[in-house]
């Protein structure tokens, strides 16, 4: 196993994690079994004052999880030199069968517990609290992800052997077998390109008739779903090819590197949040038919969906104009 | 969206104003976790700069070095390998070195001598480190004698002392010329200490290492990307370790912090009641104590980074200089090239703020959701 100060920090942030979601969703269980707004008990009095804390555990665990988002491709990123056959994270992730999962899972935490705070500051503005069912119900189905994903990193870091030269055997010649970082499929541009765009257009369509009529709530988080999904394989497809103006290098990892103006913070940053926002709004839309949140939700959502909308109006000209700025030629 | 801000501006100012009302404490905890931001960013900033530098350094290392090995151990070199290596395609330029160490009993350290033939010295002409050049109190025309392997006395002339921008390489060097070299250690003819070869295209090195490997089985090809590896791996390593010695003091930290939380003064408490018995909602003492964490991380991780960066690379970074650079009596003095990283700032968060608001999340929700008439009637 190696052992870097960001290797020691992204074990300390996935413990926390960990520990405040599996401590939030013990309190989260009470909640759960003796909720009763009706009642004036001192037990309901000590559940709703819970409330505040497992929403202040869960704000800390989405920013926890965003940096550990942050520090754990970058990670990969530096690692990059140890390994034979890495050129960049792509291949340390690809080093056993944990670092792709991790991400992922780091990914999957983010967006949950993103809804679950929208959720619960709308549930908040409601009299009655009318969705605290559903937001603990949710907090139970984070915390085993969060602990997964602690094992998950925990395996992968383990599984860490970098080769370096020996002292006195020198065997150097066994990373032969090593497995080499297998760079992401390209697919054909045209297509690609073509999807990508319909994607974009299909997203702003949904999402402006989303701002009219509240029912098309459910379709357009699948969209925002579908539309962070398209994104990635785009960037990995064709954007990146374009931003480093070779044909063959389909990082989307790289991207963040100071050698492309780190420009890859400006693609993921708003994708993320505009992915966020956009789900949370489809999923909170259907709500207004509760009363104490008939009045509550319309607003909410219109301001999450302008912001989602403004996220991925952002990342589709971004990258538009990272296409264009290029002076690779990938359709001839 | 502006009533938000407001909203926010309003609760810093009454922030700002709350902790000046309690200096002396608020400032001991600055104090600390200042130290603590200023201690782990040290460490980081000072391994970063050394990498940085061996990195550098290593970029003007031979595409591949071959030694040979006996039992294991590095050997002298036949002369006779090098036409094979020449043979293999692929590799550009092919010539033996011909190096070794030197201990000198008088400042009792080892130098580094070596054969420069592109620099055309006679016999017994040689070229010195700074450090070197230092310690001995040896100028340009000096004589330097050295006992050489036969016993007699080895009389040397410096004829030039090298620059000292390159010192990190040179501070312990001896360059002279192969007659004076074979005339100090008396090796066996026709041999040197390694070989060291350019290929034509880098990316072939790992199979031109693989056929030398093949055609000489007793040699020990080495690449510059493996060097750079270790050296890498040697940072890392030291680095990790000094992260998991410090660790003790983030604990210690994290109790102080836990501490001070959870212990708020009648004063505090008081202030938390009147305030929710004006109107305060216990969101917004939340807000209000959340503020004061983030103020005090704010104020602390910048201090605390900016006094490590000038420590590291303006004042000789001699806190972990020992335990990071490693240590030798000739030891080069030199000056780190100054660079921020993103990763470093990230993991210093993790490994500084992070802990800090864990501590103190639990605290902070108790103290806003203590009753107003609780505080007051206590």
């Amino acid at each position: 196993m190696l052992i870097t100060p960001a290797i020691v920090a992204l074990h300390g942030i996935a413990l926390s994690v960990a520990g405040t979601v599996l401590l939030a969703s013990g309190f989260a269980g009470r909640i759960l079994r003796r909720w009763d707004i009706n009642s004036g008990s001192e037990l309901q009095l000590r559940l709703e004052r819970r409330t505040y804390l497992i929403s202040t555990l869960l704000g800390f665990s989405l920013g926890a999880e965003l940096l550990s988002l942050l520090l754990f491709v970058q990670t990969a990123e530096s690692l990059s030199s140890q390994f034979i056959g890495a050129m960049c994270a792509t291949g340390v992730l690809n080093i056993n069968h944990f670092g792709f999962p991790t991400l992922l899972l780091k990914i999957a935490v983010f967006f949950l517990a993103a809804v679950w705070l929208l959720l619960n500051w709308v549930d908040n503005q409601g009299r009655d609290y009318p969705l605290v069912r559903l937001k603990y119900g949710l907090l139970l189905l984070i915390a085993p992800l969060t602990v997964m994903e602690l094992a998950m990193q925990t395996a992968y870091f383990l599984g860490l052997t970098p080769e370096v030269i020996t002292s006195c055997c020198g065997s150097l010649f066994s990373a032969e077998n090593q497995s080499v970082a297998a760079e992401l499929a390209g697919l054909p541009p045209k297509p690609a390109m073509l999807g990508f765009y319909i994607m974009a257009g299909l997203i702003i369509a949904v999402g402006l008739a989303f701002l009219r009529r509240l029912w098309w709530g459910p379709l357009f988080a699948i969209g925002c779903l579908l539309g962070f999904g398209v994104a990635i394989v785009a960037i990995i497809g064709f954007l990146s090819l374009y931003v480093y103006e070779n044909p063959h290098h389909h990082c989307p990892f790289c991207l963040l590197k100071a050698g492309y103006d780190s420009v890859g913070y400006a693609l993921y940053l708003p994708l993320f949040a505009a992915t966020a926002f956009g789900l949370s709004a489809g999923i909170i839309a259907p709500f207004h038919r509760i009363a104490s949140l008939h009045k509550v939700v319309p607003g909410a959502v219109r301001r999450l969906s302008w912001l989602a909308l403004l996220g991925f109006g952002w990342f589709y000209a971004l990258s538009t104009w990272l296409i264009l700025r290029s002076h690779l030629v990938l359709l001839g | 969206m502006s009533t938000f801000l407001e909203r926010q501006k309003y609760l810093i100012d009454y922030t700002l104003s709350a902790l000046r009302r309690r200096k002396a404490r608020n400032l001991g905890l600055l104090l600390v976790y200042t130290l603590l931001v200023f201690l782990f960013s040290s460490v980081l900033l000072l391994s970063q700069g050394l990498r940085r530098e061996a990195a550098a350094l290593l970029q003007d290392a031979p595409d591949v070095i071959v030694q040979r090995l006996i039992a294991g151990r590095h050997d002298l070199l036949p002369a006779a390998w090098l036409e094979p290596l020449r043979r293999i395609r692929g590799v550009g330029a092919v010539h033996g070195r011909l190096w070794g160490y030197y201990y000198d009993p008088v400042v009792k350290a080892n130098y580094t001598v070596m054969v420069a033939p592109e620099r055309g010295l006679a016999t017994h002409d040689i070229l010195i480190g700074a450090t070197l050049a230092r310690i001995r109190q040896l100028g340009i025309g000096d004589y330097f004698s050295l006992p050489a392997a036969t016993g007699q006395a080895l009389p040397l002339k410096v004829v030039g002392i090298l620059d000292s921008a390159s010192e990190l390489l040179s501070a312990d060097l001896l360059l002279l010329s192969e007659a004076g070299y074979r005339s100090l250690f008396n090796p066996p003819p026709n041999t040197f200490t390694d070989a060291v070869l350019t290929v034509r295209n880098p990316r072939e090195a790992r199979t031109v290492a693989e056929k030398i490997a093949l055609a000489l089985p007793g040699s020990r090809p080495i690449l510059r990307a493996e060097m750079l590896r270790t050296y890498d791996a040697v940072f890392n390593w030291r680095e990790g370790m000094v992260f998991v010695t410090l660790s003790a003091v983030l604990l210690a930290f994290v109790i102080l912090a836990w501490d001070q939380a959870a212990g708020l003064s009648a004063e505090e408490q008081r202030e938390i009641g009147i305030l929710k018995a004006i109107g305060w909602e216990t969101g917004d003492i939340l807000r209000m104590k959340l503020w004061e964490g983030a103020l005090l991380s704010l104020t602390a991780f910048l201090t605390g980074y900016v006094l490590a960066y000038w420590q590291v690379f303006y004042g000789g970074a001699r806190l972990f200089a020992p335990v990071l650079k490693g240590w030798a009596v000739l030891y080069p003095d030199f000056r780190l090239t100054p660079a921020v990283d993103v990763q470093q700032v990230l993991a210093l968060l993790a490994v500084t703020v992070l802990p800090y608001i864990v501590a103190t999340l639990i605290p902070i929700w108790r103290a806003a959701t203590t009753d107003p008439d609780a505080v007051m009637r206590g």
